[in-house]
């Protein structure tokens, strides 16, 4: 089938004439009207737009133009990007029916690449959440079994490229919400480093945390998508002024020889499943049997990245959702006085977890307590990124399994927050201090044959890094599977 | 420990409207979660300086020149009520 190749094995056929994008479109659209109604990935399904832009793209080939290595491959985009005229919710009744007047940077770099826009994906409410339960619509569900979870916030994107609904997804990552998705359906997921994709666009929850990133289901075609959509914008003010890392040369590259790869002692043993574990043993060995040196790294500040974490993040998101007023745009609820009105439509149209963290961030910025929690929190912030300082003096990168367990559940942790917080324990501290992560497949786990995430950190700037080591273990965990691992997923059959 | 009343505060600095059971259900909640993230303070002592940004920048100016923007249709374009050029909202100043 045409949909389960790679990105980059469609881009041949393209180039080569065997196949055009209109059918390529054609053919995912397809796919997604068969699967989509048990997998629910999608918000929105723009048919008709993606068809069109597959016949331009058509056209620009036949009449011999150069184009970009994307050019015609379909792509599904999550819900928190703007992309004009086009319904954008952020998994939000607050937005419900809302299309941009404008879009997205990371948009415009897709369409000046003529990569093709198949739809909106679901997430949680403003990306706030690692389950997907928490959108206002439905729960997304995780292909390898309908009754999981598929990660969050960024569920729909994992599922529809582990549905083979698209070949290639756009997600945002502020504590995990590309990375947990990925170990969770044994896909590929990059946080890039922050600043390095504009976040122009993004609907902003945590602004400092924030960052946009490509998805997909091979280490080469995350390559691909992400040099696609990086590099300064001065729309963006917090986008860095520097090239872009050689990435796909690095994901081309995939040598390992000689590096130093170190395991963080603080984020394995108690908490984390068995099985996870030694999948992310068993990817080191492989690692080490590639010539890579593998010593052990203390970051003793970690402990306290998720607490830090769950101060700053509902800190910037109880001021960045003061723009839902219900006076530009979105929802407007109830009658009276303006204040009467915010307080009904914010009411209304927020919900559970969105209010609860506008909540704790009013209070951890309130005077009187500003300096014991959120102010304290900014100085974790400062031992983390010190941490991660030290170990990259004495290593390359560092890695430690994606997320603690495969997935879980739905409903099993909806109404613990705390145990839902947890799952970001190895992927939060990445966003705190800026540098870049990805995540891929590491195996199935022996408890419940479902995917685990090897994650992969490095540096501010240095996202070549990760597409080497990753390129490398991918290369030799798919030679002893015989085939990437989505091939062993269940098949999803159209009912 | 966070009491339903200073939860009714936040909500309505918040500017959430909050029903009787929603504000018993959070002040539960809240409390287990501040005690949570709450060891942020055994190691933020006075020498660590704090960070409130990843990647240290100092102001990013553009050159001050006239360049297109949204027209007022696509400004308007989300508004739940308009009139005119302009947004129409509800009363925000008193009668007088």
């Amino acid at each position: 089938m045409i949909v389960n190749k790679s990105a980059m094995e469609m881009s041949q056929l393209l180039n080569n004439g065997e196949i055009s994008s209109v059918d390529l479109t054609r053919a995912h659209l397809d796919r997604i009207s068969e699967v989509d109604g048990q997998v629910k990935a999608f918000l929105f399904v723009d048919h008709d737009g993606a068809l069109a832009q597959a016949e331009l793209v058509d056209a620009k080939r036949r009449s011999g133009e150069n184009l970009s290595p994307l050019a015609g491959v379909p792509l599904a985009l999550k819900d928190v990007m703007t992309q004009r005229g086009i319904p954008t919710t952020c998994g939000s009744k607050m937005l419900e029916g809302w299309r941009p007047p404008y879009d997205s940077t990371v948009v415009t770099k897709l369409r000046s690449a003529d990569v093709v826009i198949l739809g909106k994906t679901n997430c949680d409410e403003f990306a706030m959440g690692s389950s997907t339960e928490n959108s206002a619509y439905f729960p997304t569900r995780n292909p390898w079994d309908l009754t999981r979870i598929p990660g969050g916030s960024g569920g729909g994107s994992s599922a529809s490229l582990a549905s083979y609904e698209a070949p290639l997804a756009i997600g945002t990552d502020t504590g995990g919400s590309i990375r947990q998705p990925a170990a969770v359906t044994g896909t590929v997921g990059v946080k890039p480093t922050y600043g390095g994709v504009s976040r122009y666009g993004l609907v902003a929850f945590s602004s400092s945390l924030d960052q946009a990133g490509p998805c997909a289901r091979t280490v080469l075609d995350v390559a691909y998508l992400h040099e696609a959509i990086a590099g300064h914008d001065p729309l963006d003010s917090t986008s860095i002024n520097a090239p872009v890392p050689p990435i796909v040369a690095a994901a081309k590259d995939g040598n390992v020889k000689g590096m130093k790869i170190g395991v963080i002692k603080e984020l394995q043993g108690d908490g984390y499943q068995p099985g996870v574990l030694k999948l992310f043993n068993q990817s080191l060995e492989e690692l080490a049997k590639l010539g890579a040196e593998i010593v052990e790294v203390s970051c003793k500040y970690f402990d306290y990245a998720l607490a830090a974490y769950y101060l700053i993040a509902p800190s910037e998101c109880s001021s960045n959702l003061a723009r839902f007023d219900a006076m530009r745009y979105g929802l407007r609820i109830g009658e009276g006085s303006a204040e009467e009105v915010m307080n009904s439509t914010r009411s209304a149209g927020f919900g559970k977890e969105v209010k609860r963290r506008i909540i704790l961030g009013t209070y951890a910025l309130s005077s009187g307590y500003y300096d014991a929690y959120y102010g304290s929190a900014q100085k974790v912030r400062t031992l983390i990124s010190q941490d991660f300082k030290d170990a990259f003096e004495k290593v390359d990168v560092l890695v430690s399994p994606t997320a603690p367990t495969t997935a879980f559940k739905i409903g099993e942790k909806s109404n613990d927050p705390i145990a839902m917080y947890l799952n970001d324990i190895a992927t939060i501290p990445t966003n705190l201090a800026g540098v870049c992560g990805m995540s891929l497949p590491s195996g199935l786990a022996e408890e419940d044959g479902l995917p685990a995430g090897f994650q992969i950190m490095a540096g501010a700037m240095k996202d070549d890094r990760l597409y080497k080591v990753g390129a490398a273990l991918e290369s030799a965990l798919t030679k002893k599977w015989g085939g990437g691992i989505l091939g062993k997923a269940p098949k999803l059959v159209a009912k | 420990m966070i009491s339903r009343e200073d939860v009714a505060n936040l909500a309505k600095l918040a500017r959430i409207n909050m029903t009787d059971g929603e504000l018993d259900h959070l002040a539960s909640e809240l409390s287990v979660i501040l005690d949570a993230v709450a060891r942020v303070q055994e190691v933020a002592n006075s020498d660590v300086p704090p960070t409130s940004h990843p990647i240290p920048m100092s102001n990013v100016f553009r050159v001050d020149e006239n360049r297109p923007s949204l027209s007022p249709e696509d400004a308007l374009s989300g508004a739940p009520a308009s009139e005119g050029q302009r947004f129409k909202v509800p009363q925000i100043l008193g009668e007088e």
